[in-house]
């Protein structure tokens, strides 16, 4: 099935895609069938500059394990740093 | 007889004149023959859709996919099309109808066009085969499990779609449909309200629903192949093509 449901986030960060390092501002998050991936449907990840044009684009198309993999694994490394060490508040603070 | 084909990329103007992208597939031969639009489904202009555009040409009709999301720019690749044009909720419904326009007229432009258009599309391209058929003078439709034609898309999706239920009077060809039982977009009973409705009022239509098949059950290069459903499909297919495109 399509789910055509969509999740949509901003970011603030950087991604490499195929044309190099590109600064991140938007991000979508959906269960839909992947574009490679062989299976029959993935958690598909785009993170995105529109701003840049469609090409500014990482996409990642992960099994349901793979991305609660994932969500834990992001969750364990963030606990683990002193909270506010990554925060873009605080990135822009020490500016 | 000659079964020779010639395909490739070429333009065509869609909606507002905007020039599209477009995958074009046409018999060598000199018969007259009927020309078929394909709609491409949600992930895109893909390689799959471009097969499909050669299988038609390989059974006698010229056919054309436009690049429905040609809009996101030249040069960029289909995927990340489709991904950009996700995010902004899919294509709006007028410049769907106003491309499948112009890939119908390019198609009765060329040598050999008998003037008679079929339109047929799969997942979100079922959804615009139906819209296209009530909304252009068209020949035969083919709806491959197009959602959101009776329901309406859930709230949080973001889509730009609505219901085409109100739009069932003007369809204005036969419509062949094309489901999977276990499909949940659209399910079972979605598809037997649009029956009803187009039952209620006299328009030629022929539903098949297959058992053992979901969504995508044509898709050949997917785990939802089906090909128990796809076989049979394709020969209804070409069965309905050939009574209605026929000069």
């Amino acid at each position: 099935m399509c789910t055509y449901l969509t999740q949509k986030i901003e970011l603030d960060g950087a991604a490499k895609g195929a044309t190099g390092w590109f600064t991140l501002s938007d991000g979508a998050v959906y269960v839909d069938h992947p574009y490679h991936a062989t299976h029959e449907h993935t958690l598909n990840i785009d993170f995105t500059n529109p701003g840049e044009g469609p090409s500014a684009r990482v996409a990642v198309e992960l099994t349901e394990e793979a991305a609660l993999a994932l969500v834990e694994a992001i969750q364990k490394a963030l606990a683990a740093a002193p909270p506010g060490l990554a925060s873009g508040a605080h990135a822009r603070a020490a500016s | 007889m000659n079964d020779a084909i010639w395909a490739g990329t070429i333009s065509v103007a869609g909606h507002e004149n905007a020039e599209l992208e477009a995958y074009l597939a046409r018999p060598l031969g000199e018969e007259p023959r009927g020309g078929v639009v394909v709609i491409h489904h949600m992930p895109g202009y893909d390689e799959a859709s471009k097969e499909i555009v050669r299988k038609f040409a390989a059974h006698g009709y010229a056919a054309v996919c436009p690049n429905l999301y040609s809009r996101e720019g030249a040069g960029v690749s289909p995927d990340d099309q489709a991904a950009a044009a996700r995010a902004k909720g899919g294509v709006p419904d007028e410049q769907l109808v106003g491309d499948v326009a112009g890939a119908a007229a390019h198609l009765n432009g060329l040598d050999h066009a008998n003037g008679k258009i079929g339109v047929i599309g799969f997942c979100s391209g079922g959804r615009q085969t139906f819209l296209a058929a009530c909304s252009l003078q068209i020949d035969a439709a083919v709806d491959c499990y197009g959602a959101f034609v009776v329901n309406e898309p859930p709230a949080e999706s973001g889509m730009k779609v609505t219901s085409l239920l109100s739009k069932a009077p003007g369809l204005s060809s036969p419509l062949l449909g094309l489901f999977g039982a276990d499909d949940s977009f659209p399910g079972p009973e979605e598809v037997a309200v649009l029956a009803a409705e187009l039952e209620k009022l006299g328009k030629d239509h022929e539903f098949h629903t297959y058992p053992d098949a979901g969504h995508a059950f044509f898709a050949v290069d997917r785990p939802s192949y089906r090909p128990a459903a796809a076989v049979d499909g394709w020969k209804k297919i070409f069965d309905f093509y050939g009574r209605h495109l026929s000069a």
